[in-house]
């Protein structure tokens, strides 16, 4: 089993916690529009759904290369 | 609509719940349910977290405070990437322990201790009947809205039994006693209730999709133009941003913290993400597919608020607009879906949290008094299962009974999200016990329950003692001028803390100090044996897994004594086959044994755990267990690892600490080197120069010789060779004292071994060499040298060149007219002391040090060119230091100087 996803892992929570925190947060909360939706809006759902992707990938790949 | 036909929808859908529950229960009891070990339905019941709450509150808060309520599933959707190893870990060691609840774990971890147990089961009544009972309240609010306020929720006066909130109560409760206590199980496994549950996670979804693309799709032609429309409003545009919205990062930050502990950390949580997991490789597809879940179910939370605030406004309240929306535009059928998924909501929460909640009611509260008090585990009181199963049922009932009195009390004025965090911050209270636990193994019981005390009592005292000042019951001036008035105890400005919202306020100092006692106490306390072997098995449970678990506290019992204590609580076959399974599991047969062996009691122990909780298992087993004291031995062997850890990084602290004794030493070292360079440089530089002059002198007069040799009168001549010859002397006199140096500095010069001479004889001959110079230029030369003999050892030589150095500097510095130079030898016990005295103009005391350097001259600025080539004194110190003795100057300026010389005496070894 790959040692590396541990700290991967961890470096994917603390990249979403980052994201997800003042003062980077703060980047996209202004009441402005995004291709007619609130930039806030679309920031957050698109940086979590990011979040789950690279999570789903990342054990993805484990699994793959447990014969 | 009619309040029949609401009731009517509610016991349907309760009714295929209890189908669900029943066919899955059915196949599991035949060993063919594959349901239970799919990563889907697992990741599905974790969705549990989303409550009615979730489901009508969410809406509520994001039409008063826009996006804010995504802080609260985008902590667990942070801290989700963290379970492959934080869940896993703790399903493990579950698993491992038998542990079935959150206050199990923690009293697990800290030495089985029942007062932590008791302690943490607490903390979740007070923190989860509130929550529970908001559910009940949105059930109910729910069926109001429905019937158009034919049934008004809110009554509290009216009768119990014409209350329909009652009626649903007690079918969540027949549903949650039936599924949540159907058997005694080890495994603490319900596959009927988890089957339900991920159905209604399901079913709530679906619902709130189903209303949601209606807002988007049947009320607005799409996303867009629904947002754009908001835009043009102020009201509604000011909720698409945090700041606009008026939510401060403060709150933002603590609700995403209180979330991301919730979520491991909750009775409901616990008890679906660990007590009902199959295997810990469910959790990799719960890893994403959770938040996944949680990212759908929140997607259109903000666009159905800001539609119900568009299109309804204040007229109804904003917890309702998921339901009052449908009903505005009279579509009976879609607000009936929209009950039914609030309604799935809310149940599932209920019967999930009372069902924990009662395994830890029961476990931790009923059962240990029951043993005490000897009401249950004796020879005639009432045996088996049954027992157990009823106590646990009561406690399901009370439970929800609590939660409806609170709800009739206290809970109708306050709104789904306030209550739910509340809930959260006490049982984000676990954290530092449960979480530091896991990693930590200097964590003590008594830091876990000092810890948790004080965080239980500031969360108390901020938040539910302050909401019933609100509600009324107590005065005002609590809350705004603190308790007798003290400004520094008001509940949401505790030590004067301002600008943070009262959750976030209560959260910060409960989790503060809360997680300060633990480490610090902790730290000041000493484990006992038992708690360091469990602590040992939290933090290295991965070294235990595969093999057996080693016990501590060494305990003898008699087989038979067991099997009696433990058919007190299982029905006898239950008994036989955990006998059995043992004898099969380790290959011994029990019945030619008279005495348990401890790893047979552990067992015992450990599958009785599974049914009644650690702690109380620990009581039951131990009324026939006896505990004998452990060994030395033991405990070495269980200290073995720690002392090897300790060691380790003993060693570590000594290397790095030799390396910075090295370092310092290197640097001390090329400190010297750098000096001894400069002092070669110089040592250099003044030879030279005090070579060059001589020569210069030497090559001019020579020049002249040369040049002028006839015309030279004879004195001249006469003068001018002397000279010449003087100052060949002075070079070569250099010369050998730079050789000297040479000698002495390198060591070559031959001192020791060699044989004692007499000291006395040395000086007196010397003295007597000198006298003639002495009498040329009239100075009064007097000296004291005794007739015994005075022997040291070394190059006799060299002594001479001291007695020399010093009468000739004696001679030199002496007053011009009325010199006098004295000489003495004494002796000591050890010691020969050689004194040589002038009266000539002293030495200043700063000088004294410095005049036994190389090429010190006293600074003669009134006397023109220096005499001699300040190597004398040097070379004079390094023999009489390289013989073992001391030299040192008395003298102040005007009053002459006096060298003494210490030698020690030979002593011969006989």
């Amino acid at each position: 089993m790959s040692n590396n996803l541990p700290p991967r892992l961890l470096l994917l929570s603390a990249i979403a916690l980052l994201l997800f925190e003042y003062p980077l947060l703060s980047l996209a909360d202004k009441n402005a529009l995004l291709g007619g939706l609130p930039l806030l809006y679309v920031y957050s759902f698109s940086v979590w759904l990011m979040l789950i992707v690279l999570t789903a990938l990342l054990l993805r790949r484990k699994k793959d290369r447990i014969p | 609509m009619s309040l029949g036909v609401v009731l009517l929808c509610a016991l349907l859908y309760i009714g295929i719940l209890f189908a669900t529950a029943w066919r899955v229960d059915a196949q599991a009891k035949k060993g063919q349910s594959k349901l239970m070990r799919n990563p889907y339905v697992y990741s599905l019941s974790l969705a549990v977290y989303c409550t009615a709450w979730t489901y009508y509150g969410s809406v509520g808060r994001a039409s008063a405070s826009g996006l804010s309520f995504l802080a609260i599933y985008l902590g667990p959707a942070i801290i989700a990437p963290l379970w492959y190893f934080l869940l896993r870990k703790m399903i493990v060691i579950s698993k491992n322990q038998r542990i079935n609840s959150i206050a199990d774990f923690i009293s697990a971890r800290y030495g089985k201790s029942g007062h932590l147990a008791t302690l943490v089961t607490v903390i979740a009544l007070f923190g989860v009947i509130p929550y529970i009972s908001i559910q009940l309240k949105a059930v109910s609010f729910s069926i109001d809205v429905l019937t158009e306020h034919q049934y008004p929720y809110f009554k509290p006066d009216a009768p119990l039994l014409a209350d329909a909130t009652f009626w649903v109560m007690l079918a969540m409760a027949v549903f949650t006693m039936l599924f949540g206590a159907r058997k005694l199980d080890p495994n603490e496994r319900h596959e009927g209730l988890v089957a339900a549950v991920a159905f209604e996670s399901l079913v709530k979804l679906i619902a709130f999709w189903v209303v949601g693309l209606f807002v988007i799709y049947g009320l607005y032609n799409g996303l867009g133009d629904l947002f754009t429309q908001a835009a043009a409003q102020p009201e509604t545009a000011r909720l698409f941003s945090l700041s606009g919205a008026g939510v401060s990062p403060t709150s933002w930050t603590m609700y995403m913290l209180l979330s991301a502990l919730a979520i491991m950390l909750l009775p409901r949580q616990f008890h679906v993400a660990v007590v009902e997991n199959t295997h810990p490789r469910q959790v990799n597809t719960a890893m994403w597919l959770f938040p996944l879940y949680l990212l759908l179910i929140n997607f259109l939370v903000l666009p159905i608020a800001l539609a119900g605030k568009m299109i309804l406004g204040s007229s109804v309240p904003s917890d309702t607009y998921v339901l009052t929306l449908p009903i505005h535009e009279h579509l009976h059928i879609l607000s009936l879906i929209v009950f039914i998924g609030g309604f799935s909501a809310a149940t599932s929460m209920v019967i999930v949290s009372s069902t924990a909640i009662s395994i830890m009611v029961s476990n931790h509260l009923v059962l240990p008094a029951l043993i005490r008090l000897k009401l249950i585990g004796q020879e005639t009181t009432p045996r088996g299962a049954s027992t157990l199963l009823d106590v646990r049922r009561i406690s399901i009932l009370g439970v929800l009974m609590l939660a409806l009195l609170f709800l009739k009390s206290i809970g109708g004025s306050y709104d789904l999200v306030s209550v739910g965090l509340i809930s959260f911050t006490a049982v984000a209270q676990f954290a530092p016990a449960a979480l530091f636990g896991m990693y930590w193994r200097r964590g003590t019981r008594k830091g876990a329950i000092v810890g948790l005390w004080i965080g239980f009592l500031i969360w108390a005292y901020c938040l539910p003692a302050a909401a019933i000042a609100e509600a009324g019951f107590l005065s005002q001036s609590f809350i705004t001028e603190g308790p007798w008035g003290i400004a520094w105890l008001r509940p949401y400005h505790l030590f004067g803390m301002e600008g943070m919202d009262n959750i976030s306020h209560a959260a910060f100092w409960s989790l503060l100090l809360n997680t300060g006692a633990f480490l610090i106490v902790s730290l000041y306390t000493q484990p006992s044996a038992l708690e360091l072997t469990q602590a040992n098995i939290f933090v290295n449970i991965h070294r235990y897994v595969a093999g057996e678990e080693y016990d501590v506290v060494k305990r003898a019992a008699k087989i038979s004594d067991l099997r009696r204590v433990m058919g007190r609580f299982l029905d006898p076959s239950h008994v036989s086959g955990i006998f059995s399974n043992f004898e099969k599991e380790n290959k011994v047969k029990l019945d030619q044994q008279k005495n348990a062996e401890p790893e047979l009691i552990n067992y015992a122990e450990t599958q009785l755990a599974g049914i009644i909780g650690a702690s109380s298992a620990r009581l039951a087993i131990g009324s026939v267990a006896k505990e004998e004291n452990i060994t030395l031995e033991e405990v070495m062997q269980v200290l073995e690892q720690t002392r090897e850890v300790l060691r380790y990084s003993k060693a570590l602290e000594q290397k790095s600490s030799e390396l910075e004794t090295t370092t310092r030493q290197l640097i001390a070292a090329n400190e010297q080197l750098k000096a001894l360079d400069r002092l070669k440089a110089d040592f250099i530089t003044t030879v030279t120069h005090e070579l060059r002059t001589p020569v210069t002198s030497i090559k001019a007069l020579s020049k002249i010789l040369l040049d002028y040799r006839a015309e030279l009168p004879e004195e001249k001549l006469h003068s001018y060779l002397n000279i010449l010859v003087s100052e060949s002397e002075r070079i070569s006199r250099l010369i050998n004292q730079v050789l000297d140096i040479e000698k002495i500095e390198s060591g070559t010069d031959e001192y020791l071994p060699s044989e004692p001479f007499s000291l006395d004889e040395i000086v007196r001959t010397t003295a007597a060499g000198m006298a003639q110079l002495f009498r040329e230029r009239s100075i009064e030369f007097t000296s004291d040298i005794p007739e015994e003999t005075l022997e040291v050892a070394g190059n006799r030589d060299r002594i001479v060149q001291v007695v020399v150095n010093l009468l000739s500097n004696a001679l030199k510095f002496c007053d011009t007219k009325e010199g006098r130079v004295s000489l003495s030898l004494q002796k000591t016990a050890t010691e020969a002391v050689l004194c040589i005295g002038d009266n000539g103009k002293g030495i200043p005391p700063e000088q004294h040090e410095h005049i036994f350097d190389k090429f010190t001259q006293l600074n003669s600025k009134t006397e023109g060119k220096p005499q001699g080539t300040g190597l004398g004194l040097y070379i004079t110190r390094k023999i009489v230091e390289h013989h073992g003795g001391s030299i040192k100057v008395v003298s102040a300026l005007g009053k002459g100087a006096t060298f003494e010389v210490r030698l020690p005496i030979y002593q011969p070894n006989f």
